[in-house]
This record gives structure tokens, C-alpha cells and sequence, in this order.
């Protein structure tokens, strides 16, 4: 009787006096034991159709209206209704207070266990995280979504529907062009702008030689030193080379008006609040699922959980982190659940009980003992990318079996490059920690050149990095956006990152002016 | 403590104003499938609600990706059994990864995605060709009319829907079961008092008996305070149901000319106003059954598959159909069970002297078992500005012209675009108002 009397809940039904109960139990845990430092939380009960509402709105509470949202909503209803997929257990949102949203259909235990996932496990990710410190204002992001869906609203009743949909078509289409990926050089101080100035000064007498002005001078050239020279200025004026074409755009575009600039505007805040989302989706479900995991053991060592309701989470918790092989048919790439809780358990073991092989590639961590504090400082200082290029040990790569593929697109076969043995650790490791750089694989274009007092054409470079083209239509149909915004020509070049050569130049000024 | 909000309760359908600006984005693709049903289709599902596959070009959202066919890539992924450094594996013949994993470059699968329109939905598209008024649209769309019926008593309701018998055996029942003293009772018990009182002295015993006939009194009273006449608990209200009301059967003729002169975008028109006819009757009555009779120089009645699509070569002799409509109806639908409804689609054509025998039929004895019959003539649209309403045209057209002129439930038009259907419809609308003078 004593231990039922300290059981949380018994019911499979759940309630708001058995859901703070949790609650309070959970945070006893997670901020007592393991540490964790969270946002206040806030957590909201939604049916499974605001669910798919959210959904369709990437996410976030509140959103300005568009087709493209309908659109997804359509589909992923259309999936729900036919049973082909699930939907999530909740929903998390990287705010302050940072929103929980719990599906009504959810047991008590799973609701136990989502509080435990989201509103600890990611709650302290988006709170601690580097990247989500840098790049993101947890306290504001949700007054600003209450401003851009009031702003839209009325720019649409100001200037009609059409309008607003046309420049948020366009904008939808850079919204991944619509990133600031590295900080922008801080504005350099008056005082730094004259030493810069001497110190040029200074090189150019050191370098001067009378000799020179002895040769005759060739008039042509000097045009052509002077025009280098004029566009080397235009572009430092216009911080050029830019790689937010949006940002570009929305403060160098000479036909857009105050309210197309302020929705660009827009497209681009909510495009930067994801950026850090997208560079730590193994880690920040890894730590949420860590989290959970290490907290429901917890409940039900004390006792406050029963056997039933254990043995449930389990089973919910093993299809979370089920990984199949690359060649059984349910597979769909890495799972990132699986991956990162397999890493921090790992990071775990290594802390606790090392082999000498963990000795000889973790010496700083291997047996240390603090496995918590070495956890939280992995989830707090690192990225997908370097997380796995730091923390991947070879026990692992055995475990999920990995083997690393190189892919040709000309070629007829793909080639196993390395495999999990002696010899293909570090390969495997570091070709993994690559695929998870997003600025490795995202399309590089960048706005090179344009000549505001002359023909004013738009001149976009693509890096082609491993010769990794566009596709063709969908770049046609991109470009067509970014000339509406821009309102004159413009053309992109694609360039080969290793070798420089030029591999193709498409241009998009037939429509005239 | 963190702070639990219920959001079950939010208004629903938030994202209502997406699927509209979604379904405007797409309306032509979603039109030109609705028109591609409504060829296909049967005519009674044409108003059912419809996935509608949508083609990707309507709703694309292009952006710069990364194209498959190109570049080198480096997947790693998980579950190697037997591969070793080195191995190749040849790639399928689409080009494309290998295995089922594309790792990170996952191609988006979606070409055309199914999109369930509502009954409504479809319905509008359906209608927009057809440019019918506002007013006939919502009459359309609404398909039961409910009536309130009484169906068993409730404990909640408005005073003026109190059943008064039903509240006093609930009453009765508990007044016998608290042993509430009855008026007779009690009456007794004051008549004997007062008899008491009025005797000028009294024994012993009839004091006696009055002290305690007294206590009884209190007694009793005590108890008819305690325990109410009617209780709240007692009262039932008639209870009312809205209840579909129920109609009558109907049964809707197709007949159709289907010599080769009718084309197919004859055939489609002609569909196009067989259909909306439908859709209408279908608002009126809950039952509905379609006979297809088509006809070259003999009719027959058909499916409506062979309806529309097979092709039949012959004369033209409008009348044979009409014949077999006569005897459908005495054979199978008598006129006083059901609501007979005709739709006749042709091109004119008809041979010589049937006409006369076609009008002469409608008027001594179709028209007296129809409740309405259409008579839609299918021309071209050079012809139609040649032709205007005139009385001139076809012999056919002559005839049933007479016909229009003594026969007001008798409907005749000619149509080349799908926006000529509807007036024929209008004078059945028109009496369809008059008949409900409450909305």
C-alpha cells in the first residue's frame, strides 16, 4: 500500500491535478538531480486537429496566413485521416516561457513522458544551446509573430490579397537564401577606419618605387585598373559579396515599397529563428530523449511510477529510437532520435565505465565520472556537426553498423568508401559530421555584383561545391521570383568551388523592364 | 508550477483562411478536374465530395535545390553487413541513390497530391460555368429541410412546452410515495375538529380526542408543507426533434438523341443540364431514380454508362422515346407515387411528320403524368446568334413550341454554352419559391 500511495498516477486517464503532479515529480528530477536549466514552462492541452494546424504553420503558435500553409495542411490531413502517418505526441516552441503542447489523446504516461521530453529535454537545449543563444530571442519571438500576423493582415486589407501573395511567394521561395550564416562584422569604429587609413599610407610608401612612373603609360589599361577600382568600391559600399539575398533585397531593391521591405523583412526574422533548429536536430532530440529516458527510470526507481505504465513508455520509447538498416524497407535515413540518444548513452558509458579503446580517443572525458556535467557542456557547446566529429566513438560506429558511401552521379555504382573497422573510424566519422553541415550542402549563392548607376542588372554567383548543380526548373522558376523583386535583370553564374571554372550562366532579363 | 492552459476549447478550423487562399491558387487545375468528373462521373455522384488530385504545377513552391543528377555525395548510413572498403554496388536503373536511403538529399516524392474537396467545394466549381444566381446556388446546396417533431419529454425546456399530464402522474406518483396527506385526509380531520368545537361541552374522551386530533392536524400540515404538490422535479416539457422532412420519390427521365450528329460536346451539355436537373431534384426529394431512354429511330433504355458513351447508328424518330417513356411511367412509376421529372437533350433532327406526332404525344398525354418536363435543343453557337429566341428552327422546335405556349410546366431552350442551361430552369425555381414563402 505504501508504495501505491506514492504512485503519480494509476489510470491510463489523465487529469490537470495528476498532469502537475507529473510535473512537479519530473522537475524534482530534472532540476534537482540532473541539473538542467529551463525556461519557465508552459504547457497547453491541443485536439489532434490544431495539432495538424500547427503543423501546416511550421510550428509556431501564431502565423500570417498563405496558401502554402493551406496547402500543407491539406496534405498532412489527408495523410492523418488515411492512417499512413501519426502525428506527434507534442510540440515544442522555442520561446520564453518556452510552450509545451501535449495531444489530448495522449495516456497519463505518455503524458508524463512528453513533459519530460519537451519541456525539460528541449526546453533546456533551446535555453543553453550556443547556436539557439546566438541566433535566437527566445523572449521575443512570439510578440514578433503577433506582429508580423497583424502586419500582413493589414498590409493584405491596405493592398489586397494578391499583392501580399505575391511578394510572400517570392519571399517563401529565398527563404533558405534568407540567412545570416555567420555573424556580420561588427561596424568598424571612426577611430579604427584612420588607422586602417594609415596603415595604408604606410604600405604604399614602403612599396613605392620612382622607377615606376618611368614607364609609359598605357591607356587602356588604366581603364581597366580604374573600372576594377570603381567596382571594388561599389561593392564594398554595398557590403557586397552578400549571401542573404533577402536581406539584399529588401534593403537594396529599388522598386520594392516600405510594406514589401518590411514583409521580406519578416520572412527573414522567421527564417533566421530556424536556422539553429536545422544544424542541431541529432542533439536537441538527442538531449530531449536522454532527458526523458533518464528522468522516467528515475520515476519509477522511486517508485512513482508503476510496472504498466513503465512497460508502455518503453515500448513508446523503443519506437522513438528504432533505427532500421539501410536496406530494410522502412528505412528513411538516420534517425536522428536514435542517433543522438545513442551518442549521449554512450557519453554516459564513457564517462562511467571506459574501455581503453574510449581511453585512446577520448583521453579529456573517458572515466571522468561527471557524466551529467559532460553532457551538459556537449549539448551546450556544440552543433550536429561538431558534436559527431567530436563525440562519435568507434563502439558506436560498430553498433549502428556504418559504412560510409560515396556517390558519383555519372557513375554506374556507388563506392563503400570506409566501413566500421580500424581504419574507417575517423572516415566514417568525419564524412557523417560533414552531412550534417548544413552550410556543406546548402546551395551557395551569393549576390556578387551590381551597378546601382548603371545597367543595374544583379549579378549572383553559385559556389558549386562537388559539382552539385540546381535543378534546373525549380532555379528557372527562383530566379523568376528574385527578378519581381528585384525589377531588373539579373543573372547567375555557377562556379566550380575547387577549380573556378565557370560551369553554366542563365540570365533573366526577357521580360524587359 | 508551470501554467497549464487548456487550448481544446479554441475555435476551430484556424487554418480555414490557408484552404481558401489555397484552393483560389489552384482553382483551374481543381476546375478543370471537377469538369473532367463531371464527363465522367455519374450523374448522381457529381455533388459528392471529391479527392482531387493536384497537380504540382499549380501549388509549386520553388526554391534553389540541389539537383540529383549531378556532383558526388557521401552518404553514411547505418546497418553494413557485408560491404568492406572498396565494394561497389551498382545503382538502380532510375539513377538515383541506393537502397531506399538517399540519406540527406531525399528527393520530394510529392508530384501530385490528393486534395479532398467538400461537397461544397465542388459544388461552386461545378457551378461557376453555369453562372446561376446566388440565390439558386444556396438553394441547391441545401439538401434537407428539417422539420421539429415531438419525440418524448425532457426535464429542461421553455414554460410554454410544459406537459401538464405527464408533470402531474410524475407528481401523483411521488406524492403517494412520500405518503403526502391528501385533501381528503386532511379535511376529515379539520371537519371533525370543527364538529367537536361546536358541541357546547365536551366528555372526557371528546377532549381527549380533540387535543389529539389537534397534534394530528399540526402534524399534517407539517407534512403537506414539506412535501410539495408539484416539485420541480416533477415538471417534464414536451421534448421536439429536428427531423429531415420526409419526401416524396421522384423519378427524373433522361432522353436522349444519340444519332451521330450528337457529338461529344453535345453530349457534354447535354450532361452538363442533365446533371444540374439532378442536383435539384435531389434538394427536393430524398429519393431519386434516373431513367436514361436514348433514342435513334427506336428508343431503348439504357445504363447510364451506354447513356453517354456507346454510339448507336439510325434514323431520328423523337417520338419512339417518348412512347417508352409513356410506358416506363404506367409500367413502373405510377404518377400519383411519384414526382415524374423528363429531361429531353437533342439536336433538332427528327423525321419528317414525327415532330407533329411528338407534340401532339406530349400534350394529350406526357404532360398530364409529368410534373415538368425540359425540352433543351443543342446548337451551335454560330447558329445560336442566327437563331435568337425566334420561333424559327427545326421542325422539332416548331412543334414543341406549341406545346410551350399551353403547357406552363413545359420548359424549352436552346443552348450552345454551358451558361445557356440555366434559364431553363428559372420558371421551376420561380414556383419553387412561391410554394415556400417562408425563407
Amino acid at each position: 500500500m505504501a508504495r501505491d500511495a506514492k504512485l503519480l498516477f494509476e489510470s491510463s486517464e489523465w487529469n490537470f491535478a495528476t498532469l502537475s503532479r507529473a510535473y512537479e515529480a519530473i522537475e524534482e528530477i530534472a532540476v534537482g538531480e540532473m541539473g538542467l536549466d529551463v525556461y519557465p514552462n508552459q504547457i497547453e492541452i491541443i485536439s489532434s486537429e490544431q495539432m495538424l494546424d500547427a503543423y501546416s504553420s511550421i510550428g509556431m503558435p501564431l502565423m500570417y496566413q498563405h496558401w502554402s500553409f493551406g496547402k500543407r495542411f491539406a496534405a498532412e490531413s489527408h495523410l492523418y485521416r488515411k492512417g499512413h502517418r501519426g502525428l506527434a505526441y507534442e510540440l515544442v516552441i522555442n520561446s520564453n516561457p518556452c510552450i509545451t503542447y501535449l495531444m489530448e489523446e495522449n495516456t497519463m504516461p505518455m503524458q508524463a513522458l512528453v513533459t519530460a521530453h519537451a519541456a525539460f529535454g528541449h526546453n533546456h537545449f533551446f535555453k543553453n544551446n550556443y547556436l539557439f543563444r546566438q541566433w535566437t530571442d527566445a523572449g521575443a519571438i512570439l510578440g514578433y509573430m503577433d506582429f508580423a500576423k497583424k502586419y500582413i493582415a493589414k498590409c493584405e486589407e491596405r493592398h489586397g490579397i494578391a499583392a501580399v501573395e505575391e511578394i510572400l511567394d517570392s519571399a517563401h521561395a529565398l527563404m533558405d537564401q534568407g540567412v545570416f550564416h555567420y555573424r556580420r562584422p561588427p561596424r568598424l569604429s571612426p577611430a579604427k577606419v584612420t588607422e586602417r587609413a594609415r596603415e595604408r599610407l604606410e604600405y604604399e610608401e614602403q612599396v613605392y618605387s620612382d622607377l615606376w612612373r618611368t614607364l609609359p603609360a598605357t591607356t587602356g589599361s588604366a581603364d581597366i585598373a580604374e573600372a576594377e577600382r570603381e567596382a571594388l568600391e561599389r561593392k564594398k559600399a554595398l557590403h557586397l559579396p552578400e549571401e542573404n539575398l533577402l536581406y539584399f533585397l529588401e534593403k537594396h531593391s529599388l522598386i520594392l515599397e516600405p510594406w514589401q521591405r518590411e514583409i521580406l523583412r519578416i520572412v527573414r526574422v522567421i527564417a533566421q529563428y530556424f536556422y539553429p533548429q536545422g544544424q542541431t536536430k541529432v542533439m536537441n532530440e538527442g538531449c530531449a530523449t536522454f532527458v526523458h529516458y533518464t528522468i522516467i527510470n528515475r520515476l519509477f526507481d522511486q517508485g512513482r511510477m508503476s510496472e504498466g505504465a513503465m512497460l508502455e513508455l518503453l515500448a513508446s520509447h523503443a519506437n522513438v529510437v528504432f533505427q532500421p538498416g539501410f536496406d530494410d524497407p522502412r528505412f528513411s535515413g538516420l534517425n536522428p532520435y536514435a542517433l543522438g540518444f545513442a551518442m549521449m548513452q554512450d557519453i554516459e558509458r564513457i564517462c562511467m565505465m571506459p574501455t581503453s579503446e574510449d581511453r585512446d580517443w577520448f583521453p579529456t572525458i573517458a572515466g571522468n565520472g561527471d557524466w551529467m556535467g559532460t553532457l551538459i557542456d556537449a549539448w551546450e557547446n556544440h552543433r550536429d556537426e561538431s558534436f559527431i566529429l567530436q563525440y562519435l566513438s568507434p563502439a558506436l560506429i560498430r553498433k549502428f553498423r556504418l559504412f560510409h558511401l560515396s556517390d558519383r552521379a555519372r557513375d554506374r555504382f556507388c563506392e563503400v568508401a570506409s566501413i566500421h573497422d580500424e581504419r574507417g573510424y575517423s572516415a566514417v566519422r568525419a564524412a557523417l559530421a560533414r552531412n550534417y553541415d548544413p552550410g556543406a550542402n546548402r546551395p551557395d549563392i551569393q549576390v556578387v555584383d551590381v551597378d546601382l548607376l548603371g545597367d543595374r542588372r544583379l549579378r549572383l554567383q553559385h559556389l558549386v561545391k562537388n559539382g552539385i548543380l540546381l535543378e534546373e526548373k525549380q532555379r528557372d522558376a527562383t530566379l523568376a521570383h528574385i527578378r519581381r523583386l528585384w525589377g531588373y535583370g539579373l543573372s547567375l553564374k555557377g562556379i566550380d568551388a575547387a577549380t573556378g571554372a565557370k560551369l553554366y550562366e542563365c540570365s533573366s532579363d526577357d521580360a524587359g523592364g | 508550477m508551470p501554467n497549464f492552459i487548456d487550448r481544446r476549447l479554441n475555435p476551430k478550423d484556424r487554418s480555414l483562411g490557408n484552404r481558401q487562399r489555397f484552393l483560389k491558387r489552384v482553382h483551374d487545375e481543381l476546375k478543370r478536374a471537377i469538369s473532367d468528373r463531371v464527363k465522367s462521373d455519374k450523374i448522381a455522384d457529381v455533388d459528392a465530395a471529391h479527392g482531387v488530385p493536384v497537380p504540382k504545377r499549380g501549388a509549386d513552391e520553388p526554391s534553389f535545390r540541389p539537383s540529383t543528377a549531378s556532383g558526388e555525395r557521401q552518404y553514411v548510413l547505418p546497418g553494413n553487413e557485408s560491404f568492406s572498403a572498396g565494394d561497389r554496388i551498382g545503382k538502380p536503373d532510375s539513377g538515383g541513390g541506393q537502397g531506399g536511403g538517399r540519406g540527406p538529399g531525399q528527393g520530394e516524392g510529392e508530384d501530385d497530391f490528393l486534395f479532398v474537396l467538400s461537397r461544397d467545394e465542388v459544388l461552386d466549381l461545378f457551378f461557376e460555368d453555369l453562372e446561376l444566381p446566388d440565390m439558386v446556388k444556396l438553394n441547391l446546396k441545401e439538401t434537407v429541410i428539417y422539420k421539429l417533431h415531438r419525440v418524448g419529454f425532457t426535464t429542461l425546456g421553455t414554460p410554454s412546452n410544459i406537459n401538464v399530464g405527464r408533470t402531474m402522474r410524475n407528481s401523483f406518483g411521488r406524492r403517494i410515495a412520500l405518503h403526502r396527506p391528501s385533501g381528503r385526509e386532511y379535511q376529515a380531520v379539520t371537519d371533525e375538529i370543527a364538529a367537536l368545537e361546536a358541541e357546547p361541552d365536551l366528555s372526557a374522551v371528546q377532549r381527549r380526542r380533540l387535543a389529539a386530533l389537534r397534534i394530528e392536524l399540526e402534524a399534517l400540515e407539517r407534512r403537506r408543507k414539506r412535501i410539495a404538490y408539484v416539485d420541480p422535479v416533477d415538471v417534464r416539457f414536451n421534448r421536439f426533434e429536428r427531423q429531415p422532412l420526409p419526401n416524396a420519390n421522384a423519378v427524373m427521365f433522361c432522353l436522349m438523341d444519340v444519332s451521330a450528329s450528337m457529338g461529344e460536346r453535345e453530349k457534354d451539355l447535354a450532361k452538363r443540364f442533365f446533371v444540374l436537373l439532378h442536383l435539384f431534384l435531389k434538394r427536393r426529394y430524398e429519393r431519386i431514380e434516373i431513367v436514361f431512354i436514348r433514342h435513334t429511330d427506336e428508343a431503348r433504355e439504357v445504363d447510364e454508362e451506354t447513356f453517354f458513351f456507346s454510339k448507336q447508328s439510325g434514323g431520328t424518330v423523337v417520338s419512339t422515346a417518348l412512347e417508352e417513356m409513356k410506358r416506363i411511367v404506367l409500367d413502373r412509376y405510377p404518377s400519383d407515387i411519384w414526382n415524374i421529372y423528363a429531361a429531353q437533350a437533342s439536336d433538332g433532327d427528327n423525321a419528317t411528320g414525327d415532330s407533329e406526332r411528338c407534340a401532339k404525344l406530349l400534350r394529350d398525354e406526357v404532360m398530364k403524368l409529368c410534373q415538368y418536363y425540359a425540352y433543351v435543343e443543342i446548337i451551335d453557337e454560330r447558329e445560336s446568334e442566327i437563331f435568337g429566341s425566334t420561333d424559327n428552327g427545326t421542325a422539332l422546335w416548331r412543334a414543341y413550341r406549341i406545346v410551350d405556349g399551353a403547357i406552363s410546366n413545359f420548359q424549352m431552350t436552346r443552348i450552345a454554352r454551358p451558361a445557356d442551361i440555366y434559364p431553363v430552369f428559372r420558371k421551376l425555381f420561380a414556383r419553387h419559391k412561391a410554394v415556400q414563402p417562408g425563407r
